[in-house]
């Protein structure tokens, strides 16, 4: 996981420095700084509505943000400084800067217009502009290191929950993105199919992606992180290496909330 | 002695003006459902994702319009485009009224077909980076399209039923051909009750066509 990441420590892969975000006069985020180097895995935990989500959002410029900056392989997302004033990107900028990212969602969001084929190969297609046979050969790829090369030609609607979130997994990944974000992947599943989406991830870590993580899964975010970090009420409270952060949380509110945890 | 024509040699007699009437009714419908699905189309996408600036005149028009009965939107457009010094005949001017109705029907569907999108499909298309008009063109508007199909099915034959209106400005339709031959041979039940059957076949056929299509694009 972390041997990748020892090449290149001079410059970190993404780095966000005092990020703020509001919802009219609501701050959800309140000065985030936050780096990571390439091949890292990094999981955000914390409990509902302190921000974990709304600060993975913010990196592919699902959220808008009103302050601080947020470098991805060196590149300002979202906005930049014009002359002393902050200038949100063209449109076509953040779709460029989006497409380095790969995202996958708690509710899957596959296209259920398209196979499972067609998912994979839209954003290669009309993003990546491959070649027809070249984004096929992409997806079929990726659909089967996750598990569904089979069901290539299935519409999501004839797939399980584990096997859509799979095939979005894949989706995002195909497009060969430098960070990949996994917003509470397994929330909207049922018990018995979290695994094989845990699995998917686990081997992707092990590949050395470099990954962002929202999860609830805390024996999963235990085994396959590098850094853990507890947010509370919009503001990251403490964070480190996951057997130091659970086996002796400093702050009192990580410890409470560990009391409060399912593993 | 004197024997009256059969009904079946009236219609002989008659068969080219009501071929012609058929022919008008169709046109003129077609027409309509056709220009005003596009203008639908653009008017509820801007209304969907457009500004408050650009949502308002299309806001107006849909409002107005729908407020309005087609007959006297159709008398409107008639009467006002000379008065408004645009000389045009009554079929152009009948057909402008229709499509201006279609339109405004359209519109409001294909709004909330888009709205009733879940979030996740925009944010979904734009994650992977594609640009908004992209995400429209592959992802939001096939499905919204699949879900405007039978409500649009309904408009259209709306479209064919209100097409008769344009009897009243003088265009020679199927209903205006139809009173026609029954002011000359007075078989008043017998041609009302064949144009109301032609006017059924037009329908059908609509619908069969968009329940045809409704099954080529049905989703697993």
């Amino acid at each position: 996981m972390s041997d990748v990441s020892n090449l290149s420590n001079a410059q970190p892969l993404l780095d966000i420095r005092g990020l703020r975000k509001q919802y009219g006069p609501l701050e959800v985020l309140k000065g985030v700084d936050l780096s990571m180097q390439r091949g890292n895995v990094v999981t955000l935990i914390g409990s509902s509505g302190s921000g974990k989500t709304t600060l993975l959002r913010c990196v592919n410029m699902l959220e808008e943000f009103q302050g601080g900056q947020i470098v991805l392989d060196g590149e300002s997302i979202g906005y930049e400084e014009v002359g002393g004033k902050r200038v949100r990107h063209p449109e076509k900028v953040i779709a460029r800067h989006r497409a380095m990212t790969g995202m996958a969602f708690q509710q899957f969001n596959l296209f259920p217009h398209l196979t499972a084929l067609q998912n994979v190969t839209l954003g290669l297609l009309k993003v990546k502009k491959l070649h027809k046979d070249e984004a096929v050969a992409l997806a079929e790829k990726w659909l089967e290191r996750v598990g569904l090369l089979e069901r290539r030609d299935h519409f999501p609607g004839q797939l399980s929950g584990g096997q859509q979130q799979r095939v979005a997994i894949a989706r995002a990944i195909a497009m060969n993105p430098s960070l990949m974000l996994f917003d509470e992947v397994t929330s909207a599943l049922d018990p018995e199919l979290v695994g094989e989406v845990l699995n998917v991830i686990k081997g992707l870590a092990e590949d050395g992606m470099t990954m962002l993580l929202v999860t609830h899964e805390m024996r999963f975010a235990f085994e396959v992180s590098d850094k853990i970090v507890f947010m509370n009420q919009g503001r990251i409270e403490e964070q480190g290496p996951p057997k130091e952060l659970f086996e002796r949380p400093q702050s009192p509110r990580l410890a409470e909330f560990l009391k409060n945890t399912r593993f | 002695m004197y024997e009256s024509p059969s009904w079946l040699h009236e219609l002989w007699v008659a068969r080219d003006t009501l071929w012609a009437g058929f022919l008008t009714s169709v046109q003129c419908s077609l027409l309509a459902i056709l220009l005003g699905t596009l203008i639908g189309l653009f008017a509820g996408l801007v209304l969907t994702y457009g500004r408050t600036w650009m949502r308002a005149p299309f806001r107006f028009y849909v409002d107005l319009i729908r407020g309005t009965p087609v007959f006297v939107l159709v008398l409107a457009c008639f009467y006002m485009a000379p008065a408004l010094g645009w000389q045009i005949s009554a079929f152009q001017a009948g057909v402008l009224g229709l499509t201006l109705f279609c339109g405004s029907h359209v519109a409001e569907i294909v709004r909330g077909a888009l709205q009733a999108l879940p979030r996740g499909q925009m944010e979904a298309s734009q994650a992977i980076g594609l640009t908004f008009f992209q995400a429209l063109g592959y992802v939001l508007l096939p499905q919204a399209l699949r879900q405007i199909l039978p409500t649009w099915v309904n408009s259209s034959t709306e479209i064919v039923k209100a097409s008769t209106l344009l009897s009243v400005i003088g265009v020679a339709e199927l209903l205006l051909s139809t009173q026609q031959i029954i002011a000359r041979t007075f078989m008043t039940l017998e041609f009302y009750l064949f144009a109301g059957f032609l006017f059924f076949i037009i329908n059908y056929a609509i619908e069969l066509l968009g329940r045809h299509i409704e099954k080529r694009v049905a989703l697993p």
